[in-house]
Order: structure tokens, then sequence, then C-alpha cells
């Protein structure tokens, strides 16, 4: 079943059309990923389904929500949480306030507090430094930040946009461990990377993104195993 | 023994300015635009109070808690119709020029209710003072109230900065917006607040200056609202603390250039310093390195 379905999406920035109507979907329980090059449109896709950019036509149905139509500060509520590209943690705060940050919409303090030992328990690291200012932390550690800030609304669909950027291949790999357990969890992730390779391995479902169109979608394990994609993403 | 004198008078003057300081630097801090119009609302806030009183055969207080909910309102109402709109713009000089314009539109208001002539202002602090030190030193009530005020205000922005989810809310705002809205948190509504408070804090200001300087006119604000500017400046724009330093060091200076230098030379010396810290801190005294995005 459908957690999340875009129809025919598209998008401008002044005359330029960044998305060209581009339809997907995500099941419930899914891995996704959005693969695609620089300049695309993963970001500018995610941003859209956050409402930090409107859409210029087409539908975001979210758990029947009409995402196009919502505010940003409200989609949060609707149990959609975005780790943005480049962290963008609050780096004047600290790393327990930026967790308080992520669960700005709730108002259950006792299961608050239960969120947050569970991700103290995925991220040993951010309880170590919770009452470190969060711009002091390495790049990792900003990313497992960003990523416990998104859970800690709750989320049952979790955006990630480029998670892996930046990071030295140690924290990759822990990275894309934890995007697993997440999903093991029950949380449904719609992945953005730039590392293919590694985002094929993990999602059930991917899609390919080219200049704003939709190119290729399908099981993950066969577009690993396309001649094609391997040539233009995979390095091959 | 003058000497203590000249520096409670200037640390009061410096209160002054930094409560006035506040007001622009947390707008600055949240909305990444200077409210030109900062030190008008000083003034509007005194218009309020003077009429207010008069009205109620000088009861001030009833004037005071008038002339916060007034201001408080007149800075959101300034913040929806004639900055929200201008969020965005594609140049930053857009709001600063409608921020200057608010700013003559509400001296001329002021103009065409009060006229030109200045108006005696009576002070809101009944309150003479204390004599210390057998008579030596004398401190005016006006001037301890505008200390302890101002020292509240720090403590109260700083304690609902730091404990309160709104305050929370502010502060990630005023770092990215956007990963603000992520958040959940309503960012107009923020800025909205932010307003609020500034403007209410104007209004506070304003009782306090016109009580110690008791003539006003419809350009009252204008010369606290510049100096206030570059006591933000001058302790670092965004910073709360940088506000307060800055504004008590900018009072002192120049309350004692006045006293011992020339009267006519103060408001040079005081800008002169402005110059000099931002040569050599270009972030003012607490204010934080701006990092470059690559």
């Amino acid at each position: 079943m459908a957690i999340l379905e875009v129809s025919n999406l598209s998008v401008y920035y002044g005359v330029i059309q960044a998305l060209k109507g581009i339809s997907f979907h995500v099941d419930r329980g899914e891995i996704v990923a959005l693969i695609g090059a620089n300049g695309a449109g993963k970001t500018t896709t995610l941003h859209t389904l956050s409402g930090l950019i409107s859409a210029d036509g087409g539908k975001i149905n979210y758990k029947g929500h009409d995402l196009t139509k919502t505010p940003s500060h409200n989609i949060v509520t609707l149990g959609m949480a975005q780790v943005p590209e480049g962290r963008r943690v609050f780096s004047e705060m600290t790393v327990l306030q930026n967790l308080k940050m992520g669960a700005y919409t709730r108002n259950d303090k006792n299961e608050m507090e239960e969120t947050l030992s569970v991700i103290y328990k995925r991220f040993p690291r951010l309880e170590e430094r919770k009452n470190q200012l969060a711009g002091t932390l390495s790049g990792g550690e900003q990313q497992m930040l960003a990523m416990g800030r998104a859970l800690m609304s709750h989320p049952d669909l979790i955006l990630m946009d480029e998670p892996s950027m930046g990071l030295s291949p140690i924290f990759v790999n822990e990275i894309f461990d934890i995007i697993q357990a997440v999903n093991r969890d029950g949380v449904t992730v719609l992945l953005v990377e730039q590392n293919a390779r590694k985002a094929l391995s993990i999602a059930n479902r991917a899609y390919v993104l080219e200049t704003g169109k939709i190119s290729k979608e399908g099981d993950a394990k066969e577009l690993l195993n396309d001649e094609a994609i391997r040539k233009a993403y995979l390095g091959e | 023994m003058s000497f203590l004198t000249y520096l409670i008078n200037g640390l009061s003057l410096g209160s002054i300015y930094a409560i006035i300081a506040l007001g622009y630097t947390m707008v600055y801090g949240i909305a990444k635009m200077l409210n030109f119009a900062h030190g008008d609302f000083i003034m509007v806030g005194c218009y309020i109070i003077f009429s207010v009183s008069g009205a109620m055969s000088g009861n001030s207080a009833v004037g005071i808690i008038v002339a916060i909910i007034l201001c408080t309102l007149l800075g959101v109402t300034t913040e929806f119709v004639a900055y929200r709109p201008l969020r965005g713009a594609s140049s930053p000089l857009a709001v600063l020029i409608t921020a200057i314009g608010v700013s003559y539109l509400l001296e001329n208001i002021a103009l065409l209710i009060y006229g030109a002539d200045i108006k005696s202002f009576s002070s809101v602090v009944k309150w003479e003072g204390l004599s210390l030190a057998g008579g030596q030193l004398q401190i005016q009530g006006v001037t301890i109230v505008t200390i302890v005020i101002s020292v509240v205000i720090l403590i109260a922005l700083q304690l609902f900065i730091n404990r309160t989810k709104q305050g929370q809310a502010m502060l990630a705002a005023s770092e990215d917006k956007g990963a603000a809205a992520l958040m959940g948190i309503n960012v107009n509504r923020t800025i909205a607040l932010t307003f609020a408070i500034g403007s209410a804090l104007a209004a506070i200001a304003g009782a306090l200056l016109c009580s110690a300087y008791p003539s006003l006119s419809p350009y009252t604000g204008a010369m606290p609202g510049i100096k206030a500017f570059v006591a933000a400046v001058l302790g670092g724009i965004g910073s709360i603390p940088g506000a307060m330093i800055g504004g008590l060091v900018l009072g002192i200076v120049e309350i004692l250039s006045k006293t011992y230098i020339s009267s006519q030379l103060s408001d040079a010396i005081v800008f002169g310093i402005l110059v000099v810290v931002l040569l050599v801190r270009p972030t003012g005294i607490l204010g934080k390195k701006v990092q470059e995005k690559v």
C-alpha cells in the first residue's frame, strides 16, 4: 500500500523546469532510492515533498493528504520527516537541544523521553556529546544528529537527502547500516543518493532521475545489474 | 565621588540603549533585516504614555501598559504589512528602504497629531532616589529603576530563549529557516513573535528614556535608535549579551566624554569607537565569525 504517491509533479525555478512531471510512489515499509546525477532534480523533489519549494503542477498524496497544499511546518505533524542535504544541524545549539527541536511538534513528554532513549541507543555518540554544541561535531556525527533529530518526530516516512555526502568510508557504511536498522523498526525510507551502488544495495526499489524526468524504475537489485545503469552511475 | 555619579548615569543611559539594542539585534538575528523604524517605536510609545497619562490625570502605570500593548501591535502589524511581503525579495535593500520609509511615516504621523513643538514628559518613576555617603552621592530614582529593569529584561530574555520551546524555535529559525520549517516550526509566526518582543521592549525603553530626558518630539526616537543600532553592532549583531554590553559601553563612553572631554564631541567619540572596534573585530565584541558557505 502506497504511503506516498507523487503524480505528474512539476517545479519551475523561474523559466527553468527542474521537475518535468515526475510520478513515483513509496509503499509502506519500503526503502526506495532516488538516484541520479548532480542537477537531476533529486533535492528539488525532496524539498517539494517537504513544502520548502512549492509545486507548480501535479499532486503529492501522503496518507490521503495533498502535500502541495500543506504548509511545510504542518507536514512533520503528518508523520513525514526529512534529513536535509548537508545535514543542516543547528550549530549554535547543543546536541540535546537539536534533538528536542526534532520533537518540536510533539507534546507527549513521557513518550518523547522514550524516543530519546531509543535514539541514544542507536547513536551512543550523541548521548556522549549531548551537551556539546552541534557545530563542534564531526561530519559523521552531524549526520547522525540530523538523522536522530528527524527520528525524534516519530515519523512514518523519513526522507534522506545524500546522507553519505562528504563522509569517510567507515562512516558511510555505518550510516547505511543505520538506515537499514531504522527501516527494520518500521520507518519507510525515501533515500536520495549520489552513491548509487550503496543506495541500490540497501533499497527495495529505485527510480533514476535524469534532468527532471524519471528515466528508469524498478527493483533495486535488477537496476544494480542493469548495463546502462552500471555505465552511467556505477562507473563501470 | 562625582566620577561615580557620572559612571552610574552612563550605566543608566547605557541600559536604555541596551534595551533598544536588544530589539534591533533579535529582529536582525531572525529576520536578517535592520528595522530602522525601531527607534520610532520608542517615540510612539512615549506619545502613548504622554496621552494616556494626561487623560488619566497623571497615572502613568496604565499609560505604560497601553503603550506596551499598542507598540507590540504596531511591531507585528509593520512586520506583516511592510516587511513580510518583501522577505525573499531579490535584493535585501528593498526591506531596508521600506524600514526607512516606515520610520518617516511614523515620525510624520506624530508630527500631524502632536505638532512639532516639544512636549514635556513627566517621569514615570516617582521615586526620588538615593542619597548616599552623606549626600555626596546622589542617584536619581529613574537611574536605578532603569538599570534594574534592563538587568531583569536581559535575564528574562535569556531564560525565554534557552528554556522555552518558543525561544528555542527562535534560535533555530535564526540559524536556518528551512531546517526550522522541517522541524515543524512556523517560521513566519516565530518572526512575528520576535517583532512583538522587540517592540514591547521599545515601549519600555521609551518610558525610561523620556523619564530621564523629559522632552518629547516626533524625532525623540531617531538618535537613540541609531545609537542602539551602533550598540548592537558594537556588541556583535545578533547576540543578545552583545547588545547588552554594546549598550552599556556606549552609554558610559557617551556620558564620560560629555563630562570630561566635550559635550559637542561626545557623539563623534561614540561613533569613533564603533569605527575602531569594527576595524579590529569586524563582527563586534561578542559577534561570531560568519561562515561562508562553499
